[in-house]
């Protein structure tokens, strides 16, 4: 599965650690919420960068204690109509102030690329090659927003107030 | 009207673009139904029994005279002519191909219409009172509001993907005119004791499978808050709203699972949260939205113009006058309702040449502007009293004068059979039969009566809240229909109660035409309205009436 | 989404497979050729468990062409023309029963 960071695909540094996989003793490596939370501890005491892969049905307070320790954040979409972990993204990223990697797993299709962006995702495990080269292209096809958001665009109303300024100054 | 600024327009022009590359994907097989089909719904695009159906949002109801034009041409360009208005402020067309959609889609943005979020499991169409801005009493046009509450949930990155569809209504009115208790969110304009406006919060509100009516959730949300107010619901109904099964997945399951209180209680922990954030609407910010409303440059004009006075000595345009006109809150100016419902036709559809017809009497009368409302029926919201009698003569003229607003004929049905994929029974013959089995006479004696219509469960024709519901099943694959009695969907909302077992397809017209005898023998004097007598008396004398000799 | 594939088979009679053709919304059925026809006279007619599955099975597989094949019951006479076996399937083959508004 192509993993895309900044608008290109990479090969993914994090090694996808099974339940019952034995732990490296070094290199970066992606574990279950599961074995993340029976000894966090331990897990963030190695020397090297960890990922965690959170389920969309546990609430993200759990994970706060330990966000700034984590190098990446794996949010997972079982399927791509279930838009769970579309809060949780943006309450790591807003309210929980995460600033490390975001990733979204699952079934990641190029159609939720600009919902996913605007979420604060910044790395996206696609489903298919097709979807991961459509990228850049996909991420631009919108130029305004509504809403305010993590992405750091400014939203309609923010520009609207603006352009308002600048007529009342000139 | 709204007018459309640079960024307005640019959004939907991108949407069209992204919606062009979608289909061209899935015609070309990049990729399959079931990944387009989530897509083609956020899109309004449904696959009903013999075609494609494309849906288009009439946000607040409100349109104005081009826009109309552009569903016209819709209609007859790439559809069969007509178009139909629904019971959430939108048009349907039933015969539309998957390849022509891009293209019609571009057409109506030139006009500034779009169907996004008309269908899938996202926030839908924002809904409002039809005559807002012109009912007298009004605290303020609820349509800078229903701006706002659109603006804020189009192309949502966060509410996009919900347990299950997500609808809004606003009203500004005492009276309810937009159903908003059987909304999953129904916000009430309002004014607190230190004359702040902003809003009665109502949630959990929905017809379906299981009905509810909407609870006040929060007596009082002011404006600036009423954003993070609405994203706090949103957001707690996002995470544990249930997706583990399609009939408990509304927001109206999660509150009465959780019980008003301990879903109040979520709410309000997520609003605390969410505090003083980018989403607090300023001043500033609300002005802006307002500041795009532009109002009609009304005349002044006499409530009793010699006109009028003149015209009414015809009872033809008497009844109509009667029936179809109501006060505006601007002197000698009148709201005009158009009736979709002319005997033996299907409720709310329009033809193109009705549309267009419309949109020049709207430019000629009504400032321009036509209203839509959830009762299938169109109006123009500013009409001057002393041009009734031309404008009435040309809406007799297109079949749109038929003065049985709100009357027994006004009938509110589905589609039904003939065109949902979903349904067990049909809607549109049912509806098209009791046009035919009361006359305009008999409807005027009848008085307020609304019978409303749905082909099964799902309950599209608002059958729940009908004065006289009737509910399309299937039995031994024959159509049968439930009726009940005693519901309303206005400020007084209640579902109605089932008289007993379903009647056959040919039937259903006798049961109504009893139930109406039963009622006319009944009522304590002729202004006891149908509604009133049901409530006073129970279902039992209506029930005993319909079922001693079936 | 339950692909028509693991839905359960239950047929009572004469059965065919019809969908809706993926360009234009049309109402479709499969026919004995590997191909689909806009009439119901060219539907391949099955009357097992077996052969409704295989004729799903083909009909599915082309997700390009047709939108949600499923199996429906159809009558067939001594002449050997084929009925539609319920009002829904009626209706998607001759039409809306009621009289579309004219464009005049
Ligand atoms: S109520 Fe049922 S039959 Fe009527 S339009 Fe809705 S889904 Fe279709």
């Amino acid at each position: 599965m192509p993993l895309v960071k900044n608008a290109t695909t990479i090969a993914d540094p994090f090694v996808h650690l099974a339940d019952d996989a034995e732990l490296p003793l070094d290199g970066a490596v992606l574990v279950s919420a599961a074995r993340f939370l029976q000894d966090p501890e331990a897990l963030i005491g190695r020397n090297s960068p960890l990922g965690v892969i959170w389920p969309n049905n546990r609430p993200v307070d759990d994970l706060v204690p330990y966000l700034d320790r984590l190098a990446v954040v794996a949010l997972v979409y079982p399927s791509f109509r279930d838009g769970r972990a579309h809060s949780q993204a943006r309450l790591l990223r807003e309210r929980h102030g995460y600033r490390g990697e975001l990733r979204a797993t699952g079934q990641i299709l190029r159609d939720q690329f600009v919902f996913l962006l605007r979420n604060g995702f910044d790395a996206f495990e696609v489903k298919k090659d097709a979807d991961a080269a459509a990228f850049a292209a996909t991420a631009k096809r919108y130029s305004v927003f509504y809403q305010p958001s993590s992405d750091g665009r400014l939203s309609a109303w923010q520009r609207r107030l603006q352009a308002r300024h600048s007529e009342s100054a000139s | 009207m709204y007018a459309y600024d640079e960024i307005d327009r640019t959004l939907i022009n991108e949407r069209v673009a992204e919606f062009r590359d979608q289909v061209q994907r899935r015609l070309a097989g990049e990729i399959t139904e079931d990944e387009f089909k989530m897509l083609r719904l956020m899109n309004g695009v449904y696959l009903q029994l013999h075609a494609y159906m494309f849906r288009v949002a009439i946000p607040y109801g409100t349109l104005s005279a081009d826009q109309l034009r552009k569903l016209a041409h819709v209609a007859r360009k790439y559809d069969r002519g007509y178009g139909h208005f629904t019971t959430r402020q939108n048009i349907q067309f039933n015969w539309i191909a998957l390849a022509d959609l891009p293209d019609a889609l571009a057409d109506l943005a030139e006009v500034g219409i779009h169907a996004m979020q008309t269908s899938g499991n996202c926030t839908r169409n924002i809904t409002a009172d039809q005559w807002a801005g012109v009912a007298p009493g009004e605290i303020e046009d609820p349509r800078i509001w229903a701006e706002i509450m659109r603006q804020y949930t189009t192309l949502h990155p966060e509410f996009s993907f919900l347990p299950r569809k997500f609808k809004f209504a606003i009203t500004a009115s005492d009276h309810d005119r937009a159903a908003i208790k059987i909304h999953d969110i129904g916000l009430r304009l309002r004014q607190n004791d230190a004359g702040v406006t902003g809003f009665e919060v109502l949630v959990g509100g929905g017809l379906g499978r299981t009905p509810f009516i909407g609870k006040v959730i929060k007596p009082f949300v002011p404006g600036r808050d009423i954003l993070s107010y609405v994203e706090a619901i949103l957001r707690v109904y996002n995470q544990y709203g249930r997706r583990d099964n399609i009939y408990k997945a509304r927001i109206k399951i999660l509150v009465h699972e959780l019980g008003l209180e301990k879903f109040r209680d979520e709410v309000e922990e997520e609003f605390l949260q969410i505090g003083d954030g980018p989403l607090t609407l300023d001043d500033a910010m609300i002005e802006e939205i307002r500041s795009r409303f532009t109002y009609p440059a009304y005349a002044k004009l006499s409530d009793n113009p010699e006109e009028l006075t003149k015209a009414s000595a015809d009872p033809g345009f008497a009844a109509w006058l009667a029936n179809s006109v109501a006060p505006h809150k601007q002197q000698g100016y009148a709201i005009v309702t158009l009736s979709l419902k002319p005997v033996g036709a299907p409720p709310g559809d329009a033809t193109a040449e009705q549309m267009d017809a419309i949109a020049d009497l709207a430019d000629r009368y009504s400032f321009g502007e036509i209203r839509v409302g959830h009762e299938q029926n169109l109006a123009l919201p500013h009409v001057a009293k002393r041009d009734l009698p031309a404008l009435w003569q040309a809406l007799d003229r297109i079949g749109v004068a038929t003065p049985n607003v709100n009357l027994i004929t006004d009938i509110i049905a589905c589609p039904g059979l003939d065109y949902c994929s979903l349904a067990n029974a049909r809607s549109i013959p049912i509806a098209q039969e009791l046009t035919r089995r009361f006359s305009n006479e008999t409807a005027n004696l009848i008085g307020r009566l609304h019978i409303n219509i749905s082909g099964c469960i799902n309950a599209c024709g608002h059958h729940h809240v009908g004065h006289i519901g009737i509910l399309g099943v299937e039995k031994n694959d024959e159509e049968f229909y439930q009726i009940t009695i005693g519901g309303r969907a206005d400020e007084g909302a209640v579902v109605g109660t089932l008289i007993g077992p379903a009647v056959p397809y040919d039937d259903v017209a006798n049961v109504v035409e009893d139930i109406v005898e039963a009622y006319l023998a009944l009522r304590q004097r002729p202004d006891e309205l149908f509604i009133d007598a049901v409530k006073r008396l129970g279902v039992e004398p209506f029930k005993e009436r319909v079922y001693a000799t079936r | 989404m339950t692909s028509p594939l693991q839905q359960k088979i239950k047929i009572t009679g004469p059965s065919v497979v019809t969908a809706n053709r993926a360009r234009d919304g049309a109402v479709i059925w499969r026919t004995a050729h590997q191909d689909w026809s806009t009439d119901l006279a060219d539907a391949a007619v099955v009357s097992t468990v077996d052969t409704a599955r295989a004729l799903l099975a083909e009909s599915a597989a082309d997700d390009v062409g047709a939108v949600g094949p499923y199996i429906a019951p159809v009558t067939v006479d001594d002449s050997g023309a084929i009925e539609p076996g319920n009002l829904r399937e009626l209706i998607r083959s001759t039409g809306v029963t009621i009289d579309i508004p004219a464009t005049v």
